[in-house]
């Protein structure tokens, strides 16, 4: 951080002039040698081509393969992970989703399975979302997805559990200690900037596919939230209450079991519904590594572009993510009421009718044995395919009745924008788009943010994807702007209306909850699968939490600077331009850091939908060994292309303003930390 | 409660500090806040540059400046200052809640500094309970749990914690509120809590850092109030961290009065406003009713020889405005008497003088 003072609007408005001047002088040179060297060196790698270095890995995965038996890291270290987690994966499976034997049916049956999630959100929520979560589990088997469900609610349980168990003890720590959090902070900086495609590669060489591989794929995706939140909740416990505490002589065990972990309870539960949004995430995403689920009636769907079936899978994951978010959410107001302003008298009621709960759910799971209309989800009652095919009839109504306007959008802004960038990116000579790279990570970050840079673009040539690289990274700056364009607008009106904000702020929350894949279906229903299909979904994605840092920038801004404008008589398009745009200003600068590292990983997860390019690498990787070399190659450039974009967005902004109110690098969710009391 | 503890008939009257055991005795105490503090305290040349020359040169804060002094058994001793003076400083030094930089406690006879870790943890259990201005209770823990929960700490079973902390609850005036939350209280209430779980653990000394600057003047009152019942009922030894003179004036039998870390005066209530060290203590003092204060010895003047025999008598410790009646119906001066020797007398001039407001020229 630096320790400039916010500078005053006029001295910016001063200081972007020459910049922006410097950066036009740069892009007008780019299009001058673009004209003059269109086509020479620019490091094209066809789609089925491959380099010595992708052969080379393919050999490593084929030496995996043959060796894991015999190599003793593999047997000992990497198979004994993959057996614990797939242990406790397998008592959730056996649970909720089959047992090997017999009908393959779930230990207790579809109906024990509802009374039991029932029963559990009664106990850590309230009734509301008991009666949500029993709707939305029948609704997976009225969806004709009971199974598949289960599936996914089976290794979301597994990974949020280990998140847990994992997550929390190392939360502690980084909250106890400085030097803790000193390791742990950049780590977990550095985890939620990588794009949830990046992770199932490696770990798929590592602990082969599957459902283990699959949750440790997730925990590894999910944990950062609660670490970071459980952290926060211990540090953030007033000093004046561990002062009391020490003065009545509490040595350091007693002083964090008596008062740090209870004054910290609120962020760890707030922490955890983080974690289970992210997990639900990252199951569904999993499916690429052979995760069973939802997901992967996602993927087949994707894959053989049937929008109906990928409808109704899609809109099992949004009543999943629904569930899952109330009664966590639910859960978090429980801890925070908890056992005070309740009365002895309506205490045990609960605990009654609790009781009495758990007998019905006994009765349940008794049923489920017993019969077999409540073991298995009956057949007669889904109206899965029902759905598929008339949503597969509605979207090719759209499509055709529509394709005037999706077409001729689709088509108009990839001729007329989408592919002269990407010409102008690919077409280039790789030194000349370099350079620019550098020059403007120069003027806008600074020289350790282009020191960064440079070694980034260095490794993303030296794993020799350049070229897919270049489209990837076009297509997330035409993204990255239209989300910008989107959510100033939208941010402004909100950060200025608390009307539009009550009104807006739910439904930005709840977008925020929604896996990834999600986002996918409605648009490669309206436009079929391109390039634009990608851009458009990234876009979705990743603007409500832009909105969400704008608005909350503009809000930030003093009621006494607006007055002062207003009263000087400035009018309201001259109190946005010339006030709260530049006092948000470092606010604008972190929605860009966060826009980009969102929609990259979007645009990313669109070489499921025509996306292309370093997306297309990944996916086309898992599913032929002859490119899994280039498919983990992908990987790596994503992960350069993100770490280089963050750093210089990040250092843009940290030159903006040391600090920022309420605005912090969470991945899943902007929702403000409550403050512990 | 301890049995050693002297009763006291007067609030306000000097301690017996000949030959009383002690209990703080704090010489030559520094706390430099900083990354170079140690080097400071130990470097005798730096000892003699002001803290503001420390802090322009080596950017640490001195907050306690070689401070030395006493507190007798069963004294409420009262530490006075401007905020920022170092009180809250001084006061955590005391049980190293803040590590002192350089200097001696003992306490009881017992050397504070070199207490390891779980020795100096049974002192804090024990021996020494403190009070927070801003409270520090626990507000997930009912108003029992909090009492209680010193005692916890200590790892005392609950029926006999509950029962001691049900006893200090009643001692506080919190009776019936036991089920209650921290924040289901009034901040007079909530700082009786405080009070109550320091007086739970027993110990001999409280110390006390501002506890009631946030409360409201009229519960102020009562909290003053009750915190010289309870001086008087058990005797405890009190530490009294103020920056209200009237406060410190009704509380202390003596008052050290800070600033900048450095000691000023030491002294009772009645010599600070009767012979102030300097002139930021005459500043402190100028607005407190003298005559409400100040007792005859201030006052006396020398025996005229025209005294006719028979004349009254009031002992030299009687506040002035306590002798108004004796001395203005008298028709002559009244004698001031300490035990049996004769130190002077007063007239109605002397105490008038003082009621009015009158600076007493020496
Ligand atoms: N932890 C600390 N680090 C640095 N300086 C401190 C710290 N605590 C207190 N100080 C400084 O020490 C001085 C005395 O503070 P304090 O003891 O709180 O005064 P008081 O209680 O009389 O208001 C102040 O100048 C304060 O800024
Ligand atoms: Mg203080």
């Amino acid at each position: 951080m630096t320790t400039t003072p916010p500078r005053s609007p006029r001295t910016l408005a001063t200081r972007i002039r020459p910049r922006t001047w410097l950066i036009v002088g740069i892009i007008v040179a780019w299009l001058l040698a673009w004209r003059l060297l269109d086509g020479l060196w620019t490091l094209s790698l066809q789609s089925a081509e491959v380099t010595p270095l992708h052969l080379w890995l393919n050999e490593v995965n084929v030496w995996v393969s043959n060796n894991r038996d015999s190599n003793p890291v593999f047997v000992y270290l990497f198979d004994g992970i993959r057996g614990a987690v797939g242990a406790l994966a397998g008592v959730f499976i056996a649970l909720f989703v089959k047992t090997d034997v017999g009908l393959q049916l779930p230990e207790i049956g579809w109906l024990g399975v509802v009374a039991l999630v029932t029963w559990v959100a009664a106990a850590v929520g309230n009734l509301r979302v008991a009666l949500l979560t029993a709707v939305g589990f029948t609704a997976f088997g009225v969806l004709g997805l009971f199974g598949d469900a289960m599936w996914t609610f089976a290794l979301t349980l597994t990974a949020v559990i280990i998140s847990c168990l994992i997550g929390i003890p190392i939360g502690i720590w980084a909250g106890l200690s400085r030097r803790a959090e000193a390791v742990v902070t950049p780590v977990l900086d550095f985890m939620q900037t990588l794009p949830s495609f990046v992770y199932l590669a490696p770990l798929a060489l590592l602990f082969l596919i599957g459902p283990p591989s699959a949750v440790i794929a997730t925990v590894i995706y999910a944990a950062p939230p609660i670490i970071r939140l459980t952290a926060h909740g211990i540090r953030a416990g007033p000093a004046t209450i561990g002062e009391a505490v020490d003065s009545l002589g509490a040595n350091r065990r007693q002083r964090l079991w008596t008062t740090l972990l209870p004054l910290a309870r609120n962020s760890i539960v707030v922490g955890l519904n983080q974690t289970v949004m992210a997990a639900l995430s990252m199951v569904t995403i999993a499916a690429l590594i052979a995760a069973p689920g939802l997901g992967q009636r996602v993927v087949q769907a994707l894959q053989s572009l049937n929008v109906g079936n990928a409808f109704v899978a899609g809109l099992a994951i949004v009543v999943m993510a629904i569930v899952l978010d109330r009664v966590t959410t639910a859960a978090s107001r429980r801890a925070e009421i908890s056992a005070r302003h309740s009365t002895d008298a309506r205490r045990r009621r609960r605990v009654v009718a609790l009781g009495a709960g758990l007998l019905v759910v006994v009765g349940a799971v008794y049923a489920s044995r017993t019969f077999l209309w409540a073991a298995r989800f009956p057949d007669g009652l889904s109206i899965g395919p029902w759905l598929s095919s008339v949503v597969g009839g509605a979207t090719a109504w759209v499509q055709g009745a529509l394709s005037i306007l999706t077409a001729n959008l689709k088509d108009g802004i990839t001729i007329a924008i989408i592919n002269p960038f990407q010409a102008l990116l690919t077409g280039s000579p790789f030194f000349v788009v370099a350079a620019v790279i550098l020059a403007i990570a120069l003027i806008v970050g600074g020289v350790r943010a282009t020191v960064v840079s440079a070694l980034c673009l260095a490794l993303v040539i030296a794993v020799g994807l350049w070229e897919d690289a270049m489209v990837t990274l076009g297509a997330t700056l035409i993204a990255t702007v239209v989300t910008m364009a989107i959510g100033i607008v939208v941010g402004v009106v909100m950060g200025r209306s608390s009307r539009v904000d009550q009104w807006l702020r739910p439904v930005l929350d709840a977008a925020q909850t929604m896996p990834a894949f999600v986002y996918l279906i409605p648009f490669l229903g309206l436009f079929g699968p391109s390039r634009f299909t990608a851009i458009v979904a990234a876009v979705i994605y990743a603007s409500p939490v832009v909105i969400k840092i704008v608005a909350e920038g503009i809000g930030a801004v003093s009621a006494e600077a607006v007055e002062a404008a207003e009263s000087t008589g400035a009018s309201g398009w001259q109190t946005i331009t010339k006030v709260q745009l530049p006092l948000a200003a470092a606010s604008i600068t972190l929605a860009t850091n966060q826009g980009l590292i969102y929609v990259l990983s979007m645009v990313v997860v669109g070489g499921l939908v025509g996306g292309g390019a370093l997306g297309y690498d990944v996916v086309a990787g898992f599913s032929q060994s002859s490119l899994f070399g280039k498919g983990l190659a992908a990987g790596v450039a994503i992960v350069l292309l993100g770490i280089m974009l963050d750093r210089i967005t990040k250092s843009a902004t940290q030159r903006r303003v040391t600090r920022l109110p309420g605005t912090r690098r969470a991945r899943t969710s902007t929702a403000p930390i409550p403050a512990a009391h | 409660m301890r049995a050693t503890a002297p009763s006291r008939t007067q609030l306000g009257a000097p301690p017996a500090t000949g030959g009383a055991p002690l209990d703080f005795e704090v010489s030559n105490l520094w706390k430099v806040f900083g990354a170079d503090s140690a080097r400071i305290a130990s470097d005798e040349s730096m000892r003699s540059h002001s803290a503001a020359d420390i802090l322009a040169s080596t950017g640490c804060v001195t907050a306690v400046r070689d401070l030395s002094f006493s507190v007798a058994r069963g004294e409420v001793f009262v530490v006075m200052g401007l905020s920022g003076s170092g009180k809250s400083t001084l006061v955590r030094c005391l049980t190293r809640l803040i590590e002192p930089t350089a200097g001696a406690i003992s306490l009881d006879g017992h050397d504070v500094m070199a207490l390891n870790p779980k020795e100096l943890r049974e002192l804090r259990r024990r021996k020494v309970s403190m009070v927070f201005q801003h409270f520090g209770l626990l507000p997930f823990r009912s108003v029992l749990d909090n009492v209680a929960f010193g005692l916890e700490i200590r790892g005392i079973g609950p029926a006999e914690r509950y029962a001691t902390a049900r006893e200090v609850i009643e001692l506080v005036g919190l009776h019936g509120y036991e089920a209650r939350f921290p924040d289901q209280l009034s901040g007079g209430m909530q700082q009786r809590v405080g009070l109550a779980r320091a007086l739970a653990a027993d110990p001999d000394v409280l110390l006390f850092d501002e506890p009631f600057s946030a409360l409201d003047p009229l519960i102020r009152r009562d909290m003053q109030a009750e915190v010289i019942r309870l001086h008087r009922d058990m005797g405890k030894t009190m530490v009294f961290i103020t920056h209200d003179l009237n406060e410190a004036l009704k509380l202390g039998d003596r008052i050290l009065i800070m600033r900048n870390g450095e000691l000023v005066q030491i002294g009772t209530g009645d010599e600070l406003v009767g012979a102030p060290a300097d002139e930021y203590v005459a500043d402190f003092v100028s607005d407190v009713a003298r005559s409400h204060v100040l007792t005859l010895k201030w006052v006396v003047t020398d025996v005229p020889h025209d005294l006719p025999s028979g004349a009254s008598t009031l002992p030299a410790n009687t506040i002035i405005s306590d002798a108004i009646p004796a001395v203005l119906g008298s028709s002559s001066p009244v004698l001031v008497v300490d035990g049996d020797t004769v130190i002077g007398v007063v007239d109605r001039d002397a105490i008038l003088r003082e009621v009015a407001g009158v600076p007493h020229i020496c």
